[in-house]
């Protein structure tokens, strides 16, 4: 049970929190359980010892003493509630590194930019100049602060091994602040359902020790490819259980691309929309603006179908396992159903899968589809 | 309720059951309607939360001081005010059991009603034009729901006023139809109430603020 | 081949690629629905049972009628809900590494989503509402409600929304979002097929008819209520329904205008909950919740007031503490607008916002911890029998408990940042909608049972029920308690860690254990039919009860009562029989009451050709229909003749009938 047994300071904060709230709580429900059972048997019909007063129905007493207990219950849990919400905010920078050390001071975070793709997870290391796909790394004792945003639909970034989970919305950066205290390999994943490929957004995080992250960046750098925008744009489209790689060179702006929605060439950032936006607009003379913040449904200008798109919207039927294959605008149109994929047939085009392209670094023609998509095996 | 006295009365034995018929059904009418006003009202509070929230997101485009002429909502808002005042002067005919003038007051109410909307969706359509469409900026998209949500009550109000004209009409000033006519007539005054809202949290302050 | 276009302007986006017939599953499951659905029909036909059907049930004001026929439609929505369930236990109990098991991720996803809104919607909702229908105007002394042909055309408009739902598993697909469609993925740009638009007009559909049901009980409960009952005599199942429907009234409007804004930006390209141009999911999520709190307690609140009308009958006592019940009820109804936050702790409020809607979430646990103390004090020095509505009081007593414990730990904001989204949720609110919700309907068809129909049901099969589904509800969820704190989150179909599986295979057990206790449930049903004469309750009173609706005839007369009972007492039933009260034997008078009306089957079946064709994109079709609902709204108001008095020679008749009765069965 991970959450009983964490491996981060935060995630023992709340584990010892959900111990503490349970108990707390036991204090009146295991006397209620008691005594339900306890009365129902002793009040039983055939019990006729037991004393029957039809028109007993009122006791001050019990009745404030009823109000009162539970009350005071959840003043203390009111009370722990505001000062651990409090201390555990994900935004406030860890203060400590467990139970008995403080941070050092002038240790200076690691910090991870972190973005949920469809359906993967992609990692900045601004610091270090590197970036992953599906798999995090961090020393152990020193304090991470994660930025965090979606390219695509709401997801959950959660390593529960680390610390409790914070929501990634697309234009928008949350931020969770923890530490890892124990060497080991655990399990991150998206906890917010965010379409068809979810069940496979996992990736692996490592607690290593400081050598161990500087050779894991020495590993990344040294069989890492290029990332800049139109690499990501390639990785942007929808892929599921995508294998593990590593860039070297990252564009130093495309995290800030990505979260300000504006990584695609030509299309105007949030953050000078807002700028405008709070200078009171751009006026009636500013229809060209609307295309350039256009985002959503992006990949299908492209020609690439939405993911999980399925009849009407692209003429595959629903309900199958058929692969998406590029967008089909018109389902009735002859020229569209004649190309149209039957089920079964979708075996030798994997590799024209979206996201799935063959030169991509750490990814071999031959490497096997994803899972799902491999049934009929 | 006429037993009510004996209800409570100490020493006598309790009834438990009147004879004659104990209905409420007209008074419920009334309730029932102001129930479902206040339902819709909630549907209004929605629009304006979510105006609240998305007013100033302009997408670089538009605001409502490019966009809002106070002049041509003046003269709607008052339409729409007059109309309130003559749907008054409708009910107090009906109180006189004056059904021609009743209808005659009615008939103002309905065209003050319909140059409302009219006068709305010219509005819609001159901002269509200049390119401030609802799908421009989340700004626009809750603007046009806002009030295009309040034009189509009182475009059903309008609907509502012929069909009662009609059945007023047919049956005279019947009980049904004075409780209809006074059904409306808290609908009507609820949509002035409303639009006073839509002018003084979206036009006036759209454009002063 | 025609021409495309013309097929298009026909048909909109439906072709006959939409019908899933590469889908075995599903044409397996249409195959059976369909030879049932032929069967059930040519049956009707063969026993010339369709006028009286029509003339009877399908056009009755008659809200007893409405009730029954809610609860019909709420168990038939049960089996269907509970279908995917089973499916889904069955999913995530085989897909383990290399086995993918046999949903893919289009079906799985839409199974889950089914499932949460069927059973919100159109199980739990329409068994709450066909309660409170049935017994609201029987408890406190009214003969029907105040808008008999409203509660009609609620009635259809519901069913109008299943029917919607159901369709969705034929011809295309539905929603692939879960149950609250949360955008942008339930947007046109990451949703673009007709799922979501089935869901949206399944719930509009729905939805007005609960919201008109809802102003319709208020206005019957204000103002319905029989001479000398007062608010502080009310049972406190009227109570419970009073706050109920208040709640409805208050929070429907907020999903019908939620949804009205996804639906624009779907088919308008708005921007209210995009990525782009300004929209704000956020902003979607919040409201939904403002909504979605607030439903809850509009379930669990009538299934309090069923627990409370059943504790004091069977353990033949006073509902203790009757008044802090009552202020329970409203403190619970005030402040379930004052949590909604405490679903999304994880987007990222600040600590104050989280801390305070975590506490005002806690503070709820005061009130119904209250009420369960009020339950236990009731007990305690009562005589307590133990037929089957009482024993699922116990097994709710019992297992709620749980579930508000989990609760209220999830409101502990930096508890749910490990826990949301989570087993361990999921968990959670089964174990206060089953414990809490199901327990309570289910007592409650037991309790009034013999109310609706003149015979009890079967109790050994009753009992039988009772112990599967509880047996079966701690294997089912305990496992997911327990996985919920190893990390695993909801909504998944595949798993790679193969020390899961057992949990899963228990909880799949657990889900079996529940499938026999529904089946139990209809056996008991069927069982209880072919033994009614057996069963028969002739005396209208046959769990000795406390409230008016026991003190008339078991089915009651279409007028309910033949003379406007006085109430004295909250137990008002119990208070007559203690002080000998006579049941008068004549000076019967003709009756007013409300006609039938075949106006809201029509209206439904328009709006339901309004919502397949906006689906569908059909526009013409959808102008008709939509001319045709307002078209036939208004022909429906000149209609004037609503009423009709039963005239005093059948109140005599059938007032004799029961007498006769009375004097034989006793």
């Amino acid at each position: 049970m991970v959450l009983m047994q964490p491996s981060g300071d935060i995630a023992v904060q709340q584990r010892n929190l959900i111990v503490v709230s349970t108990v707390l709580m036991l204090l009146i429900i295991i006397p209620v359980m008691f005594l339900t059972v306890l009365f129902a048997w002793r009040y039983r019909r055939s019990n006729t010892d037991a004393h029957y007063d039809p028109d007993w129905h009122h006791s001050t007493r019990l009745e404030v003493a009823i109000w009162s207990a539970p009350l005071c219950i959840i003043i203390a849990l009111g009370a722990i509630t505001w000062l651990s919400t409090h201390t555990l905010d994900p935004y406030r920078p860890v203060s400590r590194l467990d139970g008995t050390h403080a941070v050092p001071a002038g240790v200076k975070p690691l910090t991870v930019e972190v973005v949920a793709l469809d359906w993967k997870w992609l990692f900045f290391y601004p610091d270090q100049g590197i970036a992953t796909v599906n798999e995090l790394a961090a020393p152990v004792n020193v304090p991470i602060e994660f930025r965090i945003t979606s390219a695509t639909v709401m997801n959950s970034f959660f390593v529960p091994a680390l610390a409790g989970q914070i929501y990634a919305m697309a234009g928008m950066e949350t931020k969770l602040h923890a530490v890892i205290n124990k060497e080991g390999e655990y399990n991150g994943f998206s906890a917010n359902y965010s379409g068809a490929g979810f069940s496979h957004m996992n990736f692996k995080f490592h607690g290593l020790t400081q050598d161990g992250f500087d050779q894991w960046v020495q590993k990344a750098k040294s069989q890492g490819g290029k990332l800049g925008r139109n690499e990501y744009l390639q990785l942007e489209k929808p892929s599921e259980a995508e294998p593990v790689h590593y860039y070297n060179s990252v564009d130093p702006q495309l995290y800030s691309a990505i979260l300000n929605m504006c990584a695609q060439p030509g299309k105007m950032c949030m953050s000078e929309m807002n700028q405008i936006d709070a200078n009171g607009g751009a006026g009636k003379e500013s229809e060209a603006n609307k295309a350039k913040l256009q985002y959503d449904g992006h990949r299908a200008q492209e020609g690439v179908e939405e993911p999980g798109a399925t009849f009407p919207a692209s003429g595959r039927p629903p309900n199958t396992n058929v692969q998406p294959e590029g967008m089909k605008p018109d389902a009735l149109s002859p020229k569209v159903n004649g190309q149209g994929p039957k089920p079964g047939e979708s075996q030798g085009q994997e590799h024209d899968m979206p996201g799935m392209d063959p030169n991509m670094p750490g990814m071999k023609p031959s490497s096997p589809a994803p899972n799902q998509l491999n049934q009929q095996d | 309720m006429t037993t009510k006295t004996d209800l409570t009365a100490p020493g006598t034995v309790p009834v438990f059951f009147v004879e004659e018929e104990h209905g409420h059904a007209e008074g419920s009418t009334m309730l029932g309607f102001w129930i479902y006003l206040m339902s819709d009202c909630l549907i209004f509070a929605v629009l304006f939360a979510t105006y609240a929230v998305l007013g100033h997101s302009y997408a670089a485009g538009p605001s409502g001081k490019d966009l809002f002429e106070l002049p041509t909502v003046a003269i709607n808002t008052s339409m729409l005010l007059l109309s309130s005042i003559t749907y008054g002067f409708a009910m107090l005919a009906m109180d006189k059991e004056r059904q021609g003038q009743m209808l005659f007051w009615l008939v103002i109410t309905g065209l003050f009603g319909l140059a409302f909307v009219g006068l709305e969706l010219t509005e819609f359509a001159s901002l269509i034009r200049e390119g401030a469409t609802p799908q421009r900026s989340a700004f626009l998209s809750s603007f046009f729901t806002l009030v295009g949500t309040h034009g189509l009550h009182v475009s059903v109000g309008i609907i509502w006023l012929v069909t009662l004209m009609v059945q007023v009409m047919k049956h005279g000033l019947i009980p049904e139809n004075r409780r209809r006519l006074l059904c409306l007539s808290m609908f009507w005054h609820f949509l002035d109430v409303i639009w006073i809202g839509v002018f003084s949290f979206v036009y006036l302050m759209g454009v002063l603020v | 081949m025609l021409n495309s276009d013309l097929l298009k302007f026909i048909f909109g986006r439906l072709t006959i690629e939409a019908i899933p017939y590469h889908e075995p599953i599903l044409i397996v499951t249409f195959v059976g629905v369909a030879i049932g659905g032929l069967a059930l029909l040519g049956a009707i036909t063969y026993f010339r049972l369709w006028n009286y059907l029509w003339t009877e049930w399908f056009t009755s004001v008659d809200h007893k009628k409405i009730g029954i026929m809610y609860v019909i439609l709420a168990i038939v929505m049960l089996i269907r809900g509970f279908s995917d369930a089973i499916m889904m236990r069955a999913q995530q109990a085989i897909a383990f590494g290399s086995n993918n098991g046999y949903l893919p991720p289009h079906h799985y996803d839409q199974v889950f989503t089914a499932h949460g809104v069927i059973m919100i919607f159109f199980m739990a909702m329409p068994l709450v509402t066909g309660l409170m229908n049935f017994v609201v105007p029987l408890q406190i002394g009214a003969r029907d409600v105040s808008f008999p042909f409203l509660n009609n055309f609620s009635f259809w408009m519901t069913v109008g929304g299943a029917v919607i739902v159901m369709m969705s598993l034929f011809v295309g697909e539905y929603a692939r979002t879960g149950w609250l469609a949360y955008p942008p993925l339930s947007e046109a740009a990451y949703s673009p097929g007709v799922g979501v638009d089935y869901y949206i007009w399944g719930l509009q559909i729905a939805g007005v008819g609960t919201t008109l049901s809802g102003i319709n009980l208020i206005a019957t409960i204000v103002k319905m209520r029989a001479p000398g009952m007062t608010m502080m005599k009310m049972p406190v199942f009227c109570w419970t329904s009073l706050c109920t429907n208040v709640l409805i009234v208050a929070a429907f409007p907020v999903l019908t205008a939620v949804l009205a804004l996804l639906t624009l930006d779907r088919y308008v390209g708005t921007n209210f909950f995009t990525n782009d141009l300004g929209g704000n999911p956020m902003m979607y999520i919040n409201l939904i919740w403002i909504w979605g709190h607030p439903e809850v307690y509009i379930l669990v609140l009538p299934a309090f007031g069923i627990f409370s009308e059943v504790v004091s009958t069977f353990c033949g006592k006073r509902l203790f503490g009757y008044a802090s019940m009552v202020y329970a009820t409203i403190v619970i109804t005030i402040l379930s607008y004052l949590v909604w936050l405490h679903h999304f702790f994880t987007m990222g409020s600040g600590a104050s916002v989280n801390s305070f809607f975590g506490i005002t979430t806690m503070i709820i646990s005061i009130p119904t911890g209250a009420k369960m103390f009020n339950w236990l004090f009731t007990m305690y020095r009562g005589r307590i029998r133990f037929e089957v509505p009482m024993l699922w009081t116990i097994g709710f007593m019992f297992t709620f408990v749980i579930g508000g414990m989990t609760g209220v730990l999830l409101a502990v904001p930096p508890a749910d940042f490990v826990l949301h989204n989570s087993l361990f949720l999921i968990a959670h609110f089964h174990n206060v909608i089953i414990g809490g919700v199901v327990f309570g309907l289910f007592a409650g068809i037991n309790y009034w049972f013999p109310k609706a129909f003149g015979f009890r049901l079967d109790p050994f099969w009753g009992k039988m029920s009772f112990w599967f589904w509880l047996v079966g509800f701690y294997f089912a969820f305990m496992p997911l308690y327990v996985l919920g704190l190893m990390g695993v989150t909801r909504r998944l179909n595949h798993f790679d860690d193969p020390s899961l599986q057992i949990w899963f295979i228990i909880a799949a057990f657990g889900a079996f254990l529940i499938a026999l206790g529904i089946a139990s449930f209809i056996v008991q049903i069927a069982v209880s039919i072919r033994n009614r004469e057996k069963l028969r309750d002739f005396t209208g009173d046959p769990w000795d009860g406390r409230t008016l609706e026991w003190s008339t005839a078991s089915p009651p007369p279409d007028y309910n009562y033949a003379f406007t009972p006085v109430i004295h007492d909250h137990d008002a039933f119990a208070d007559m029989k203690k002080r000998g009260y006579k049941r008068p034997l004549e000076g019967y008078r003709p009756i007013h009451m409300p006609r039938n009306t075949g106006a809201g089957v029509i209206l439904a079946a328009f709006s339901v050709i309004f919502g397949f064709s906006m689906i569908w994109y059909i526009w013409w079709l959808a102008a008709l229909s939509f001319a045709a609902i307002l078209i036939g709204a208004i022909v429906h108001t000149f209609n004037y003749k609503r009423d009709f008095y039963i005239p005093a020679e059948d109140v005599v008749q059938a007032e004799n009938a029961r007498t006769t009765l009375l004097a034989g069965g006793v």
